[in-house]
């Protein structure tokens, strides 16, 4: 038995309603108990006390990750660190190797990451990959919308079979959930070409904004932790707002079956675009925040902007091409057959530029504008918006109007006159700040149910102590804090101490067994097996990920509704 | 007798996986579906290193497996310049271990990419890989390029399996709705297949590519009337047949990264794909050899940050290709010992190379003998992975599958060959305070 008592730390728990009270929390045997008898005791001394951080969408590992590592040896140089008695080599910035990638999140207070998209062909890759993760807990959320036999069902109407298929690919994958990403759009890059949401997916007869419909019901037939999670139609394009709007829209009417949002949208900055081109590109944050702030359906995740290089990478192969082609850097694509695609592709974000500055400010203004903090996570699409090392500057830019009106003088001036960002006068708070990196994340995964993103009794003992008052006011401070934290708890054992790793526990991986009744699943079978006869390269008994891939599984049930 | 099926062959970059077998008596007797000759010859098992050995006054002596690896720990542990080369046929499992290796002794770990698909990737670091999976090919190309490359030889189930004599959803013909296209310096078994041959003159790829790219750009009119001894006539051929095209792909191999401009080539190679892609849908994949060279590239990428001739000697990663590159290193007679697993560099590497190998010591890892068994002071035997171990590989396209175990083996799988070798080190550098 091992116990573990956090004194005099000042705790921000919104889960469980604590707003920066002094009190004590205690640990055993990695969880989180009421009491302890025999404990080590850290001394917080007034400091900050959060539960451990979660990531709702970030891109840490798998086949587009890696080739952003392999075709950027450029990065790789920038981050490299020496070996340690504990920690093995870093290298990478934006596309840290995976090593990196726990240390440098342990040392911002993060114990859980959601890989944000599992390519189900590729799954077992992305598996190894998180394996080597050390220290986080993690998932992942496998592709299923330009998915053959998806779109089968999507057009066929049959919803129970849709489901019967969602729940087998997510356990076929050790997946999390349904990630949607340019539903049909995907399919129709794999002949160079993109969909809108009500465009006809080629030779498909359906259309995105169908997929997406039938997704979130056939999401919704079990009791699934997740909702789907959509990254729209149409990202990166001036004047992209109405679509943004109009798929919010679409699933207005479902009934989700847990507490919580029917559908997540990610890098929402991405999908707030105004303009009808470059040249009059603007801010429409405020439209999608109203529309968040009217409804209770849809929740985001920013997607904000760090400034600086960076690798972008999505399921969204026509995005990439149309970047590259901006830029004239090197292109990466790969389509996965029946199922989804990629690119990869290097940007610079300047604040020179007047796109990259209104795009700068829309990830902000949508955290400023959404009033309740439940309905927005953090997160910079890593490494799509900037690297997840720059969440500090977050932070630090919410919480002081100061230091936004400073950093807008270094912007080009349209911050002026085509984003709100300048008469915003919100500051996010410490429990505010506390909700948007873990408590919202944690409940709109549903894994507060399972012990994350809280310090209620029975949670898990994940921890961060970071090292400032909670009356601290100078952004500079603030960002310093939270990127390094004074200690990093992890399941009840110090992981991080003074900024520095002390300990590489393995991370657990969270997966999600929906529950189908037999015989929706055997008539599934019959079509997804033709699918493999005819179709896929790799034989169907080949495909599951084996159980030696997870060898940390913490496994959640998602029964049937009936 | 069972029947074993959905077996994965472990011999190219195909990976096969809808192999059927028969296994009995312990043996796999009979290979009923699947593989091609020299998949099937590797399944059914083949002449073996019979035991581990050290060699004792220029003759290998057989001892047990402890001796071997406490032998070929002692070796790497007192190296000051250690290689670790190989890494393409065995699964990722070893390989990972061999990359805590590396760490534990400031290695330079580099794999047989470094003299195949190296130049490969440099391309790719230069301008990205516009690519796909195999089965994106199989339903939807109705192009198809063969560059350099002879599959009907080297890799035998590959146009049947994905490409051009495959049928998917968009190509239920087959071969009769498909254009092919090779190119090569000789008439090779493929190139008989093909509707246009663009025989070339050696080393004359960069020139061709630079052809059809202008062309597909739209400048014809600066292509003289022969381009390394192609015609403009059967160039435009192509160009057009590649626009008219719905779904083209370029599969290219060792002749293109071999041969004068090497890099170079497969840069404008890509470019030519980009070229293509203004028009219609372009791919293009290197035709990879080992089983799992992929996946070595994969794996050292994702631990090290960087995907071979990676140095470990500072205590991170440093990647420099041209100097760290197993044979600059062997050529500069820099490295003091060398680890060999799952290659041949004494079958391979450029003469002055393997000068060096035979002088310095060296452990080989493998289950077969082979050129650099002939000069390996240890020898450790590894059961045959994907016949009688298990463990992941990536296919030529990235595509990860697992190896299934077939049947019961002596002989000690890599990965934990290489668990041993590493627990071996790290007890004698504990021991020295390191």
């Amino acid at each position: 038995m091992t116990e573990l008592l956090i004194k005099n730390g000042v705790v921000y728990d919104p889960i469980n309603g604590v707003k920066g009270e002094r009190k004590d929390v205690c640990i055993r045997d990695g969880k989180v108990v009421s009491e302890v008898k025999n404990p080590k005791v850290i001394d917080a001394e007034g400091r900050v006390v959060m539960p451990g951080g979660v990531d709702i969408h970030a891109h840490i590992a798998g086949g587009k990750v890696n080739s952003g590592r392999l075709f950027r040896p450029e990065d790789g140089r920038k981050g490299v660190k020496a070996r340690t008695n504990v920690c093995r080599p870093e290298s990478g910035y934006s596309v840290p190797n995976t090593f990196a990638t726990g240390y440098r999140y342990a040392k911002m207070g993060y114990t859980f990451v959601m890989e944000a998209a599992m390519p189900p062909l590729a799954a077992r890759h992305t598996h190894e990959e998180l394996v080597d993760i050390p220290i986080l807990d993690n998932a992942a959320l496998p592709l299923i919308d330009n998915n053959w036999m998806t779109m089968d069902y999507v057009k066929s109407g049959d919803t129970d079979l849709l489901a019967a298929y969602v729940a087998w690919i997510i356990k076929a994958t050790k997946g999390f959930g349904v990630k949607i990403v340019n539903p049909g759009g995907t399919e129709a890059w794999a002949w160079a070409k993109n969909c809108d949401l009500n465009d006809e997916v080629p030779y498909f007869e359906v259309t995105p904004a169908e997929i997406i419909k039938g997704l979130a019901e056939a999401n919704e037939k079990f009791d699934m932790p997740h909702s789907i999670h959509v990254h729209t139609n149409m990202l990166g394009h001036p004047g992209n707002f109405g679509v943004t709007r109009d798929t919010y829209d679409l699933v207005k009417g479902i009934k989700p079956a847990k507490d919580r949002q029917v559908m997540h949208t990610t890098h929402t900055q991405f999908h707030s675009y105004g303009g009808t081109n470059w040249g009059d590109f603007e801010s429409k944050a405020d439209v999608i925040a109203d529309y968040i702030n009217q409804n209770d359906h849809a929740t985001i995740d920013l997607g904000s902007i760090i400034l600086g290089d960076t690798t972008t990478m999505t399921a969204d192969g026509p995005m990439e091409y149309s970047l590259y082609q901006i830029t004239g850097r090197k292109w990466t694509n790969h389509d996965v057959e029946l199922e989804t695609g990629s690119g990869i592709t290097p940007f610079l974000y300047s604040g020179k530029s007047p796109v990259n500055t209104i795009q700068w400010a829309i990830g902000q203004e949508l955290a400023l504008l959404v009033k309740d903090p439940w309905k927005v996570a953090l997160t910079t699409d890593h490494p799509n918006a900037g690297p997840f090392i720059g969440y500090p500057i977050l932070i630090s830019m919410l919480m002081s109007k100061k230091r936004r009106d400073e950093s807008a003088e270094d912007m080009h001036k349209v911050i002026f006159d085509r984003a709100e960002y300048c008469s915003i006068d919100r500051e996010y708070d410490l429990n505010e700040i506390a909700i948007i990196t873990r408590g919202m994340a944690a409940k709109a995964l549903g894994l507060h149910e399972h012990g994350k993103g809280h310090l209620g009794v029975g949670a898990d003992g994940d921890v961060a102590i970071y090292d400032m008052s909670p009356e601290e006011t100078d952004a500079g401070k603030i960002q310093k804090a939270f990127l390094n934290t004074k200690y990093t708890i992890k399941g009840g054992q110090v992981v991080v101490k003074d900024g520095e790793v002390v300990a590489t526990p393995d991370g657990k991986t969270y997966f999600v067994t929906p529950e189908c009744d037999d015989t929706l699943t055997d008539e599934m079978m019959v079509k997804l097996k033709d699918k493999f006869d005819h179709y896929y390269s790799v034989a169907f008994n080949n495909y599951a990920v084996q159980d030696a891939y997870v060898p940390n599984p913490y496994e959640i049930k998602a029964p049937w509704r009936s | 007798m069972v029947e074993v099926t959905d077996v994965v062959c472990s011999l190219c970059g195909c990976v096969c996986d809808d192999i059927v077998v028969e296994v009995e008596d312990n043996k796999v007797t009979k290979v009923k579906k699947g593989a091609c000759a020299v998949g099937k010859s590797k399944l059914m098992g083949h002449n073996r290193i019979k035991s581990p050995a050290i060699r004792e006054n220029g003759e290998l002596k057989e001892c047990s497996y402890d001796e071997a690896i406490k032998k070929a720990a002692e070796i790497l542990a007192a190296s000051r310049r250690p290689l670790l080369y190989g890494w393409s046929s065995t699964v990722c499992e070893a390989d990972k271990v061999g990359i805590e290796l590396a760490e534990e002794i400031g290695a330079v770990i580099d794999n047989t990419a470094s003299v195949c698909h190296g130049p490969s990737v440099l391309a790719i670091q230069d301008v990205g890989l516009p690519s796909c999976t195999l089965g994106e090919v199989k339903n939807r190309a109705d192009f198809v390029i063969y560059w350099g490359a002879n599959p009907a030889a080297a890799h035998a189930n590959h146009m049947k399996r994905y490409s051009y004599i495959s049928k998917g959803y968009w190509t239920e013909e087959g071969k009769k709705a498909k254009k092919l296209v090779v190119v090569d310096v000789r008439k090779t078994a493929t190139a008989k297949m093909a509707d246009v041959f663009l025989q070339i003159e050696q080393g004359k790829d960069y020139l061709v590519f630079s052809a059809l790219r202008a062309m597909l750009y739209g400048h014809e009119d600066v292509v003289p009337d022969e381009v390394g001894g192609v015609s403009k006539k059967d160039l435009l051929e192509t160009v057009e047949m590649m626009k008219a095209s719905k779904f083209g792909i370029t599969f290219f191999g060792m002749g293109v990264t071999h041969t004068g401009g090497r890099h170079n080539n497969i840069v404008n190679a890509i470019q030519m794909t980009r070229a293509a892609h203004t028009h219609t849908k372009f791919s293009i994949m290197p035709m990879r050899g080992h089983y799992n060279v992929a996946g070595i590239n994969q794996v050292c990428t994702w631990e090290t940050g960087f995907p071979f001739a990676v140095d470990l000697s500072r205590g991170y990663g440093w990647y420099n290709p041209g100097e760290l590159s197993a044979t600059d290193l062997l050529i500069r007679q820099e490295c003091d010992a060398a680890l060999i697993i799952a290659s041949d560099p004494g079958a391979h590497f450029p003469g002055e190379s393997i000068k060096h190998l035979a002088k310095i010591p060296v452990i080989q890892i493998d289950p077969f003998p082979n050129p650099t068994t002939e000069f390996a002071d240890v020898v450790i035997p590894a059961a045959v992975s994907g016949v009688e171990s298990e463990g992941n590989v990536y296919r030529m396209d990235n595509i990860p599958i697992r190896l299934r175990k077939l049947i019961d083996s002596e002989y000690l799988p890599d990965e934990e060959i290489m668990k041993r070798i590493l627990e071996e080190v790290r007890a004698i550098r504990e021991k020295e305070g390191k």
